[in-house]
Order: structure tokens, then C-alpha cells, then sequence
């Protein structure tokens, strides 16, 4: 019933087809990319050095004064996200719009819309921390590491 | 100053924007995040940060480096201070502020927003 | 496999989202919404109510009603095939639920001619949808997260697409079909679907060449589902490398559905684009007599995001179904 077919199959070997791929895919534009990351991502600190001094001269201590920009960061962030705007600016300006704290604020509100019709609890609450989960747990046990070679080293 | 925050931030995103592009598909936005933090810690941890943001400002601390740098800071001055408890409290009671705005911002946010698509 | 009785596409009906409407295919398809939600509270529901309108749609134009069709063979790309398994709760028709990824529509329309050809069906209701946004929170990001994608990265058609079959009438007939198989070439990156479904479309289309024994220009058209611009390339090139030469009559569904300014980047994909290229453009076309012989070939790439994870390789699957209009020849 089964009619057999092998001559004139595909006879291309998986290496072979590797190097096929390499020669159609496109490339990513790096050189725009980077240029676009840069400015994009300088403007951002450059902001958040407005920011810094604005609330130092508002009489703030230097470190109070850079967490009160960082959440004024995360606040316009967490807007733009919301209105749709942060991941169309991100598309041009890649990880100019990523690296900064805003793509950490952007990282979390986005799923947690995204996943708002599962519900508060498993949708928005557990959904917050797809990506910031794992930044804060690496960031806070590699911080513990150091901060156990630092003890280490005063017990020395 | 904001001209000096301006260039090494540009130059911090830059150096992310070229992990994502040479190198393979799968380092996502997501690794990137994770990286630079743990990037940070490390950095932080030799004593190479503290130069970079008094040199820059924001250019350092907006990055998610100086958010490692943040958490890494916190865990070494406490371990000075309070001992061995304080390697647990010092990461996160350093970056208390910056995590709490992050989650209640981005839960309003989830909750007044709905997405476009 | 050819079909004794050439079953029949009596009628065919397409609706698509926005984004796919202000493309350069726009005014073929029957509907075009004005919002990816289609006024319900989540994109699943809104999924699902254009498979459903698609489907009553489908069913009006061949003047017929549910209880004349004898099965429902439908799939979709969410989990479980929600969209396709919720439809048919609202249509009460034997259901045969079908999963192929994107090649979908292509598996329903070969497995619907084999019923009636077989003689188990009367009439029987075809059709594949997707959502752009259902598809891109399963498979890739939130929609609202900032991600820069691939150059080589195609969007999910929003839309869906159904046809209507019969063993008896007029219109363009099915004269034959080639099942694929599984092929997988190693190619592991989610955001270049194109490359990971090429060998199975080039598989399939030659194994149909053989079999018919015929030549490429045999066909007016041939349309692979969802390959994009850079799929497309290596389709030809993989034929090239077996002496099969494919000319401007090869295209794909991806590349017709959007334009090069849309921000697509490679094109369209999902069970949606062949469905509604298929059902707006190729059948319609037939039906001006513009075309005489189409090739459909459905492509679809089997991975999971818990397969892409886990770091496995994107196997490809690629049907292919023959159509010919009814005046030329049988």
C-alpha cells in the first residue's frame, strides 16, 4: 500500500546544511545596533545623572539620592511599559533599553501584564519575577559569596 | 558630570548590545539582565566599582552592574560590621528601596495596563 | 497519494487581524479586525471567536449548516489546541482535534480529503488558526517586553482560515497529497523557524515530484506555508542540490502576507498565515482563473518552549496538497 521512496530524498549532510544556513541567514546590523545601544543607553544615565544632582540639591545624601533616581527610573519605566512604548523604543535601541534598571522594571511589568488574565495571584504575582526572579537570585548569592570571603578574610 | 555619565553608560549598553549580537541566539534579553548583575557583584567584589561610579555618577549606578554593585557593597559592609548574619541582610537590606519600588510599581502598572500586543 | 474522487472545496472563508490586513493581500480576506482583542476580555477568547466566525463563515458561503458536516478537523498553536478543542465545543460536529504546528491547515486539508475519498465523509469543515500575541507569550516574550528580535525572525499571522469539503460540486478539487516526514537538521534557533522547516518543505515537494512524476513548472504556483524570505532561499537551494530548479512560481505564504515595511522582518508564520494566504489568496485567485494548479505545502516546526529550553533541536514537518481548478482537467 505504502509506496517506498528513497532515491532523489534529501541526501544533504547536517554540516552541510549548517554552512546552507550561514550563507542565507541575515546577519544582525551590528554597527546600528551598537550606535543606537550607545546613545540610548547614555541618555538614560545621562537622565539619571539629572536626576542624582536634582535631588542632591534637594538636600538628599548621595546614596538617597541615587536610590530616589533609581526609582524614578523604574516608575517611568513601569509607565512606558504599560502604555506600550517601552518595547518600541527597544526594538531599535536593543540593549541600550535593557541594561539599564529600566529593562529590569520593564522585565518585570511585562509578563505580569502579559499573564494578568491567569489571575493576581499566578498570574500577575508569580509572573513579576519570571525574569527579575532570576536576577536577584544570582545577584544575591553571588553578593553573599562576597560578603563571605570578606568575613573570611577579617576572621584571617 | 552628565557628560561623564553619558559616555560610560552608552559604553556599558554598548558591551551588551555586542553579547547579544555576536554571539549565539540563545543569550536573551533575560541573560543579559542576569549577567550584568552578577557582572556587577563581582566587579564590585575586587573593589573596581566604587572608582567607576565615583567617576561617572549614573553612568555606573543605572546600569544593572551597579545594582550587583549595590547588592555586593551591602553584603561586604555588613560582614564587617555585624559578622557572619550580616553576609544574609547586607545584599538585600542594601537594595531594599530599589526592589520594593520595582515590585509595587510593576504591580500597579500590571494592574491599570492592559497589553497591546 | 492521489484521490479517486478528487474531493471538492465548495467554499472557503478567511478573517485576519489588523496588522495582516493593512498588508499587501488586505482586501482578499473576508474580514479584517480592527483590534487584536475582537472586543473580548483575553487574546485566547478572542482567538477563539475568530476560528468560530471563520468556521459559521466558511459554512454560510456552501450554504450549509453543522449538522450536514460529518467531521471538524481543526488545529491550533496554543497549548492543547485550546483554540480548535473551545471552537468545536460551539459547533457540535465530530471533531478530530489535529496538532502540526504551523503546517496545520495543510495536515486538516489532506487527512479531510482522505475521508471523503475514503468514503467516511460527506462534507467535511477544514480550518487552522492563530494569534500573534497567544503564540508570541507561549513560545517567546510578553508582548510588551523590550526585545530586539532576529533578523530572521517572522511574526504570527493573527487569523484564521476554514474550508469547507465535499465528496460532490463545484469548485477547485484536491487531487493529491504527500504526508511528510519528520525532519530535523539540527537547527536549534527559535528565531530562525525558516531554517529548521526548510529541509522538510524541500523533502516533501520532492518526494511529491516523484511520486506524480512531474516537474515544478507542472504547478502555477507553489506555496510553502510559513518559511519566510530566508526559508524560501534555502528551499531553492536545497532542490538545487538535488537538480530541481524552482523559478518565481515558488513562493511562500509568509512573504505574500506581509510587506517588506510592515517590520516583519522575515515574514509571517503560524497556522494562520498558510490558512488565510490559502483561503483569502490562492483559492481566490483559482476561482478568477488566474491559476490552474496550486501546491500547498504547510510547514510546520515541532518544538515546545520546554523542547527549546532543554536545548533540543527544532524538528520540521512540511504537507503538501495538490489543487486544481475545476474546469482544468481532472
Amino acid at each position: 500500500m505504502v509506496t517506498k521512496t528513497r532515491a532523489n530524498s534529501l541526501e544533504v549532510d547536517k554540516a552541510n546544511y549548517e554552512t546552507l544556513v550561514q550563507q542565507v541567514k541575515p546577519k544582525p546590523k551590528v554597527l546600528r545596533n551598537s550606535v543606537l545601544a550607545f546613545l540610548m543607553g547614555g541618555a538614560i544615565c545621562a537622565l539619571g545623572q539629572i536626576c542624582i544632582s536634582f535631588f542632591k540639591a534637594q538636600g538628599l545624601a548621595t546614596q538617597d539620592a541615587v536610590l530616589a533616581t533609581s526609582m524614578v527610573l523604574v516608575f517611568l519605566a513601569a509607565l512606558l511599559t504599560g502604555l506600550g512604548i517601552y518595547n518600541e523604543m527597544a526594538k531599535y535601541a536593543g540593549a541600550g533599553m535593557i541594561v539599564p534598571i529600566t529593562g529590569f522594571a520593564n522585565s518585570m511589568v511585562a509578563p505580569a501584564m502579559e499573564f494578568r488574565s491567569e489571575g493576581m495571584v499566578f498570574g500577575v504575582g508569580a509572573r513579576l519575577f519570571m525574569i527579575a526572579g532570576p536576577v536577584l537570585v544570582f545577584g544575591i548569592v553571588a553578593a553573599w559569596l562576597a560578603g563571605l570571603i570578606t568575613y573570611l578574610c577579617t576572621l584571617g | 558630570m552628565i557628560l561623564k555619565a553619558f559616555l560610560v553608560g552608552g559604553a556599558i549598553c554598548l558591551i551588551g548590545q555586542l553579547l547579544m549580537d555576536l554571539t549565539s541566539h540563545k543569550i536573551t534579553p533575560g541573560h543579559i539582565l542576569v549577567g550584568f548583575v552578577t557582572a556587577g557583584v563581582v566587579v564590585s567584589a575586587l573593589g573596581l566599582y566604587q572608582p567607576l561610579v565615583d567617576f561617572a555618577g549614573a553612568g555606573a549606578t543605572v546600569p544593572l552592574t551597579g545594582f550587583g554593585h549595590l547588592l555586593a557593597q551591602g553584603a561586604i559592609k555588613e560582614a564587617g560590621q555585624s559578622g557572619f548574619l550580616g553576609i544574609f541582610k547586607g545584599p538585600l537590606s542594601a537594595a531594599a528601596g530599589g526592589i520594593t519600588a520595582a515590585i509595587v510599581f510593576g504591580y500597579l502598572a500590571a494592574l491599570v495596563f492592559r497589553p497591546k500586543g | 497519494m492521489a484521490f479517486q474522487q478528487a474531493p471538492v472545496i465548495l467554499s472557503h472563508a478567511s478573517i485576519v487581524g489588523p496588522k495582516e490586513g493593512e498588508g499587501p493581500l488586505g482586501d482578499v480576506f473576508d474580514k479584517v479586525l480592527e483590534d487584536m482583542y475582537y472586543e473580548e476580555s483575553t487574546w485566547e477568547k478572542a482567538e477563539q471567536k475568530i476560528f468560530l466566525e471563520t468556521m459559521k463563515l466558511a459554512l454560510a458561503k456552501a450554504q450549509l449548516t453543522t449538522d450536514d458536516m460529518d467531521y471538524l478537523l481543526a488545529g491550533d498553536l496554543t497549548n492543547q489546541i485550546i483554540t480548535a478543542n473551545f471552537t468545536a465545543r460551539s459547533l457540535a460536529i465530530p471533531f478530530i482535534g489535529l496538532y502540526g504546528a504551523c503546517s496545520t491547515m495543510y495536515e486538516s486539508l489532506a487527512l479531510g480529503s482522505m475521508l471523503i475519498d475514503g468514503g467516511y465523509a460527506k462534507y467535511v469543515l477544514v480550518g487552522a488558526s492563530s494569534h500573534f500575541a497567544t503564540a508570541e507569550r507561549q513560545f517567546r516574550f510578553p508582548t510588551e517586553q523590550g526585545v530586539q528580535r532576529a533578523m530572521s525572525a517572522q511574526r504570527t499571522v493573527t487569523g484564521a482560515g476554514a474550508i469547507v469539503l465535499g465528496a460532490q460540486g463545484e469548485g477547485p478539487r484536491i487531487t493529491h497529497a504527500t504526508i511528510g516526514k519528520v525532519i530535523d537538521f539540527g537547527q536549534g534557533d527559535a528565531s530562525d523557524m525558516g531554517s529548521a522547516m526548510a529541509p522538510a518543505a524541500a523533502d516533501t515537494f520532492l518526494r511529491h515530484l516523484q511520486d506524480r512524476k512531474i516537474s515544478p513548472d507542472f504547478y502555477s504556483i507553489i506555496a510553502t506555508g510559513d518559511l519566510g524570505k530566508y526559508g524560501r532561499q534555502l528551499v531553492v537551494k536545497l532542490c538545487e542540490q538535488q537538480e530541481v530548479f524552482l523559478t518565481q512560481s515558488y513562493t511562500d505564504c509568509g512573504i505574500l502576507i506581509f510587506d517588506e515595511s510592515q517590520d516583519t522582518h522575515a515574514g509571517g508564520s503560524g497556522c494562520g498565515c498558510s490558512a488565510v494566504v490559502t483561503c483569502g489568496h490562492l483559492l481566490r485567485e483559482m476561482e478568477q482563473g488566474r491559476l490552474t494548479r496550486i501546491l500547498g505545502i504547510g510547514t510546520g516546526a515541532l518544538l515546545s518552549p520546554c523542547s527549546s529550553q532543554q536545548g533540543e533541536t527544532i524538528p520540521g514537518i512540511a504537507h503538501a496538497v495538490a489543487i486544481e481548478a475545476s474546469g482544468g482537467g481532472r
